[in-house]
């Protein structure tokens, strides 16, 4: 075990940690701000609240009653899960830790006075501000596409009505229809999501609409696990998808939502479904604190998740540039939890460990045909750095698939209940 | 009363559907790696969790964990409850229905068919059969090792984005309240990849000796 003079604060520097937090010394407890209760930010309150007892006010702020789950998303849309299994509340977050649930939209932060403020117009001090708003979309990143078209042509990208949306599309499809991906260029959330999407739309055609036709438009030259998809593409869908990599225009496609077109290199295609998954950046919220550089993300310092920008800011998930791990679910609730051993510890003197993160992303293709992707990672001055990894093989037997997809069941069922109690 | 109880049971078996023998044990031994958490099967097979299987068919209900069983295996076996096709069909659908107070923590197999393959298994390992890979053996200085159960405790977070922090069954096997070397073992195995799965392989591989028993020694801890 290697202690880094920097991350590992052991019992003996404890009554000098206490002394830089002034604020247990006083009446009030510290307050840590929670901004978003996804993967990141619930598991953060979570933790917060549960380790340190009591000691810690965790407020969280979150628009949504119920949260739907990105990750299984495209499980809904294929049909092999139902809609409301992926949608969770904060009620056991309140009501057996302690987290006090604001129901509200961040809109703006002081970093000089500590507050944070809502649509609702309450101004919210903290001690410790945790950023975990997920992502938005860049601006202008389809050409035809903006917010208002998303009715026409839905993102599905944050789980919820448009999830709904694009699955009813499908569903609705004429025989023989197509349904288009407009695929986002890196970096962004979940990078195997657009292809699983991409299978559990396949499969769900294959068994209604079986002449339809699914055509991917996309920037990037690879995606991720290419091979483990691409091949089960071939066993399962033979001849349904295409993919119209960037050296045949997919690099910029123009849409019409009225018209319900794809234009592909001057070439224009009538759809029945158009997906549109624009460029991403962090949410808006980690650009109006001020945590984001000039590529629209936040950089973090590894050890803590804290801000390389400003002093007690620390940015969780999606949001933030911290490296080599990739946007997922799985990685913003292993950065919560290093992220929550250290605020407890800078605010209450509470032993800090050292940074350990892992991430796994399952995939399923098929129904029984499931794939993987997971690595280990540590911190350095610098970043979050892989440290090794493994990916599922072509030719695993059917038994090994199954098992995955069975794994990856049971993960679900841990991190909802890590991030929600 | 005893005599009430034990009829109860008699009459589950005789309504419930009775495996069919058309189980393959090659099968099996698939279905059996669900098992291997807690069970050993083979000629150095311990009690790990739960007994060593090697002569579960025809067995009195309890016998083979010894000391060790639940009070309510115990007390069915007292009254004549052997392990047979009928009693392990019911069983291995769903532990808690045969023996409410059960301590094994696996919620059951759903599928007849794993069943069978299961049961057929554990039939042919009564004859021989080859088991599967054995554990690798600690030094003694690694089994020596006590763990920081604080530190256990932080590095556990990292278990439950998958496994229940409440010890239950939820698709994936139950890590509470194991014997720390037992624990420590399992963890190993899949450091050295003597057991399969990547993604246990890839958690266990980045752990060093202190920090897995740091691990066992926080989940020994942990009861329900």
């Amino acid at each position: 075990m290697k202690f880094n003079r920097r991350v590992f604060v052991g019992a003996g520097v404890v009554a000098a940690a206490s002394l830089t937090a002034p604020s247990v010394m006083g009446a009030a407890r510290p307050r840590v701000v929670i901004v978003g209760g996804g993967a990141g930010g619930a598991t953060a309150a979570r933790y917060i609240a549960k380790d340190s007892k009591g000691a810690i006010d965790v407020v969280l702020i979150e628009p949504s009653r119920t949260y739907y789950t990105c990750f299984f998303s495209n499980l809904v849309l294929g049909g092999v899960r139902d809609f409301g299994s992926i949608g969770h509340t904060y009620g056991k977050l309140a009501s057996e830790y302690g987290v006090n649930v604001v129901h509200d939209w961040a809109i703006g932060v002081d970093r000089d006075a500590k507050t944070v403020t809502t649509a609702g117009g309450d101004a919210i001090s903290y001690d410790r501000l945790i950023l975990s708003p997920g992502i938005d979309f860049r601006d202008g990143a389809v050409k035809g596409w903006d917010v208002t078209s998303q009715n026409k042509m839905p993102h599905a990208y944050k789980a919820g009505s448009q999830t709904q949306l694009l699955k009813a599309q499908i569903d609705a499809m004429p025989q023989g229809g197509t349904y288009a991906m407009v695929a986002p260029p890196n970096p962004f959330r979940c990078p195997p999501g657009p292809y699983e999407r991409i299978s559990m739309v396949a499969h769900t055609l294959k068994m209604h609409n079986p002449t339809a036709k699914i055509l991917i438009i996309d920037p990037k030259p690879k995606f991720s696990k290419q091979g483990l998809f691409t091949d089960g593409w071939d066993r399962h869908y033979d001849g349904m998808i295409d993919l119209i990599g960037p050296e045949f225009g997919g690099k910029d496609p123009v849409v019409d939502p009225d018209a319900m077109t794809v234009t592909i290199d001057g070439e224009v295609t009538k759809v029945d479904v158009c997906n549109v998954i624009p460029a991403m950046k962090a949410g808006k919220i980690a650009d109006i604190a001020g945590v984001t550089n000039d590529k629209g993300w936040a950089p973090v310092n590894a050890h803590d998740m804290s801000s390389k920008m400003y002093e007690n800011v620390h940015i969780l998930g999606d949001s933030s540039q911290q490296g080599d791990m990739p946007k997922s679910g799985f990685s913003a609730n292993s950065q919560a939890k290093v992220c929550a051993n250290a605020v407890r510890g800078a605010l209450t003197g509470s032993k800090v460990f050292p940074a350990k993160f892992s991430n796994t992303c399952w995939s399923l293709i098929e129904t029984d045909d499931g794939i993987k992707v997971g690595a280990s990672y540590e911190a350095t001055d610098e970043k979050i750095k892989k440290t090794s990894g493994f990916i599922s093989k072509n030719g695993e037997d059917a038994g090994t698939r199954k098992a995955t997809y069975e794994e990856s069941v049971g993960w679900y069922n841990g991190i909802t209940a890590d991030m929600f109690g | 009363m005893k005599k009430l109880a034990f009829a109860a049971i008699a009459l589950t078996f005789s309504s419930a559907a009775v495996a069919d023998h058309a189980g393959a044990p090659t099968k099996g031994e698939r279905v059996f790696r669900k098992c291997r958490s807690c069970h050993e099967v083979g000629e150095d097979a311990k009690y790990k969790v739960g007994p060593a299987l090697n002569n579960l068919m025809g067995q009195q209900a309890g016998v083979l964990s010894g000391d060790k069983a639940s009070k309510a295996l115990k007390r069915a076996g007292e009254l004549g409850m052997k392990w047979d096709l009928k009693t392990l069909e019911i069983f291995l659908r769903k532990p808690k229905a045969l023996i409410p107070k059960t301590k094994m923590k696996f919620s059951g197999l759903k599928k007849h068919e794993d069943r069978a393959n299961l049961i057929a298994y554990f039939q042919n390992l009564g004859a021989g059969e080859k088991p599967v890979k054995k554990d690798p053996t600690l030094s003694d200085a690694v089994l020596a090792l006590v763990g920081d159960v604080e530190y256990g405790e932080y590095l556990a977070s990292g278990c439950t984005t998958c496994h229940q922090a409440d010890g239950s069954d939820q698709g994936l096997p139950s890590i509470t309240g194991w014997p720390a070397p037992i624990f420590a073992t399992a963890m190993h195995a899949y450091k050295t990849k003597d057991r399969e799965n990547s993604v246990m392989q890839q958690q266990a591989g980045a752990l060093d000796n202190e920090e897995i028993a740091a691990l066992a020694a926080y989940f020994a801890g942990v009861t329900k």
